[in-house]
């Protein structure tokens, strides 16, 4: 692993998960004969591991109770080409989850992506216009959903007469979405080993070249990664959406009110009629979403391994 | 040649501020958001009285009184009862991940922790009214409790943060230098004395941090609250009552709201939004003390 290697992707792929060998030389049976003359050290023992078990058990009961509840449920009629109130086909709902990823990623991605060449490539360390723009880029990822919610709706629906639309929807989304793409494409920008850069300019290549040829390529996988993560952030929101896109339950054009998968799931849940069916759709939503997420995981994880025996290879 | 050189040098500079205007989006689009916030909210609270606006009792759109104290305090409890339930589990699940977890474990639970941080929040609000709900409302029999309450919210919500929390405080933990665990484990303190005593208290502002954090997406979180929460407007009577939240507040009325009312929800969302802003504050300057 490369020292300059982001914290972010480190994380990601699971890096310093190697233990120190000092810590765990002795395992917790080894150490028990020990805990007799330090009772405090045994409880405190016992408390770390019943934390973890907590964790792990109320997540997993929640992924396990979610799929056992609603693998049943699923029906083929839930995934009829038009909606009704008996079928609550999610299909429609599905194609709008599909539009509404294409539309924030095509107003997202190439201001994300732009503006992570220019704090990478570009900008000069540590001025004053890259301070702002992080400073804005963190405030950005702290505000909840549904002010992004509310100040779609009040941009695009209402000022800019959009209405209730997946392009309103798009666009607030793509807002949302933007900090996340910038930052992990910034950092996939950082990984790429200084020298690509000074053999590019060593072979005459001037600053655009070499960002467009030699930067960009190489950091395509921890863009990616981004990318999906960003994905499945849209996939599974719902506040933002409510009063931009709205809840239509119809496949939706640019202009047409549609509720994605997850405001479907919402209004099944909330309407109370519909528990069977929100069950199934939640186990679509969550199926989609973790699997989105776990393959964002391992193409990060895939580039730091690669990086590692490039390091090893120089 | 020289003007093909000339050509390239202005492409350069071309494309340099084209990259230079993205790099400005999110200056742009944060500016956007306080304007359109502000511009909109801040004539109502003006209107209402910022006072009467921010500390009254009564929230009765039907009536034209408007205050949203119900639902800041409701917020405040939410949050801090997800804290209360939360936090702990979280330090000890990612104390244990640190310096308990056997490797091959290690290798298995800390991906699957991080894979739930992305579990959507209708999700977790479903599970919420199918499991929870029905959960509390057996707990609360005796005191005559409901199940949407401000318990389940908080029960809720602390599930919710685990994956965040932990996310922030295992590195914070794990950046802690080997020598003060090592220092600990020399003067003769057993493996748990050292970690509790000497790294814990090291790590302590990205701790801090992640409980900060913690406390955003708390407070920031909406759709799964208003699933179980039960978001009567009014002072919170007790953890087995209904509550509302900020967030509740705006979702649950604007989709037919208007006049003023509209615009006390869109102030209700300027509130939120000012203390989001200043729980990030918090964590950013937590954050750059655990880097200096």
């Amino acid at each position: 692993m490369s020292r300059n290697t982001p914290e972010y992707i480190r994380k990601r792929a699971g890096e310093g998960a190697a233990p120190r060998k000092g810590i765990r030389a002795v395992g917790f049976l080894g150490r028990l004969p020990a805990y007799r003359k330090h009772p405090a050290s045994l409880a405190a023992a016992l408390a770390t591991h019943l934390g973890a078990a907590v964790t792990v058990l109320v997540l997993g009961f929640l992924i396990v109770y979610i799929l056992a509840k609603g693998i049943p449920n699923l029906k083929p009629e839930m995934f009829s080409p038009t909606y009704t109130s008996d079928n609550q086909s999610m299909l429609p709902a599905i194609l709008n989850t599909c539009t509404m990823t294409l539309l924030s990623l095509l107003a997202a991605v190439p201001f994300g992506i732009g503006s992570a060449v220019y704090l990478a490539e570009y900008a000069p360390k540590g001025s004053g216009l890259v301070r702002l723009v992080r400073m804005t880029t963190e405030t950005l990822q702290g505000i909840p959903s549904i002010v992004y919610g509310l100040f779609g709706k009040l941009l695009f629906s209402d000022a800019l007469h959009f209405g209730y639309s997946m392009l309103s929807g798009g666009l607030t989304m793509a807002i949302m979405i933007l900090p996340l793409i910038m930052r992990t494409t910034e950092e996939a920008l950082l990984c790429v080993p200084d020298m690509y850069r000074e053999g590019s300019f060593g072979l005459g290549a001037g600053r655009l070249r070499t960002v467009m040829r030699i930067v960009l390529p190489t950091a395509v996988p921890g863009i990616l990664s981004g990318i999906i993560l960003a994905i499945g952030r849209i996939v599974g929101e719902t506040a933002a959406l409510m009063y931009t896109s709205g809840t239509v339950a119809q496949a939706a054009g640019l202009f047409d009110s549609g509720s994605t998968l997850a405001l479907h799931m919402y209004k099944q849940a909330s309407e109370g009629l519909y528990t069977r069916q929100a069950y199934a759709t939640s186990v679509v939503l969550l199926a989609l979403v973790l699997v989105i997420n776990f393959v964002s995981g391992r193409i990060a994880r895939w580039i730091t391994k690669g990086r590692q025996t490039h390091d090893q290879q120089v | 040649m020289e003007r093909n050189v000339k050509a390239l040098a202005i492409r350069e500079k071309e494309m340099e501020a084209v990259f230079l205007i993205a790099a400005c989006t999110s200056v742009f689009c944060v500016a956007l958001i306080c304007v359109f916030l502000f511009a909109n909210g801040l004539p109502a609270i003006r209107e209402i009285g910022p006072l009467k606006f921010l500390t009254g009792t009564t929230w009765k759109p039907g009536a034209d009184i408007y205050g949203i104290f119900p639902m800041i305090v409701g917020s405040i409890y939410v949050t801090g009862g997800a804290l209360v339930m939360g936090v702990p589990v979280a330090l000890l699940t990612a104390i244990y991940l640190a310096f308990f977890c056997p490797a091959r474990l290690y290798r298995v639970v800390k991906p699957a922790i991080e894979l739930l941080a992305g579990i959507p929040s209708v999700v977790y609000g479903f599970f919420g009214i199918v499991v929870l709900v029905p959960a509390v409302r057996a707990l609360g029999e005796a005191w005559n409790g409901k199940g949407n309450s401000m318990l389940t919210a908080s029960v809720l919500l602390a599930i919710m943060i685990l994956p965040t929390v932990i996310g922030v405080v295992e590195p914070a933990l794990r950046a802690v230098p080997g020598s003060y665990y090592e220092g600990a484990l020399a003067l003769g303190a057993t493996h748990e004395r050292s970690v509790y005593t000497a790294v814990v208290p090291a790590a302590r502002s990205g701790i801090l941090a992640g409980i900060v954090l913690g406390i955003g997406r708390a407070m920031g979180e909406t759709m799964a609250v208003i699933m179980v929460a039960g978001n009567q407007p009014r002072m919170p009577k007790g953890i087995f009552e209904g509550v509302r939240t900020l967030t509740g507040n705006v979702v649950i009325e604007m989709g037919y709201a208007a006049g003023l009312h509209r615009e006390a929800l869109i102030a209700t969302g300027v509130v939120l939004f000012v203390f989001i802003l200043l729980i990030n504050l918090a964590f950013t300057a937590l954050k750059r003390g655990k880097d200096a």
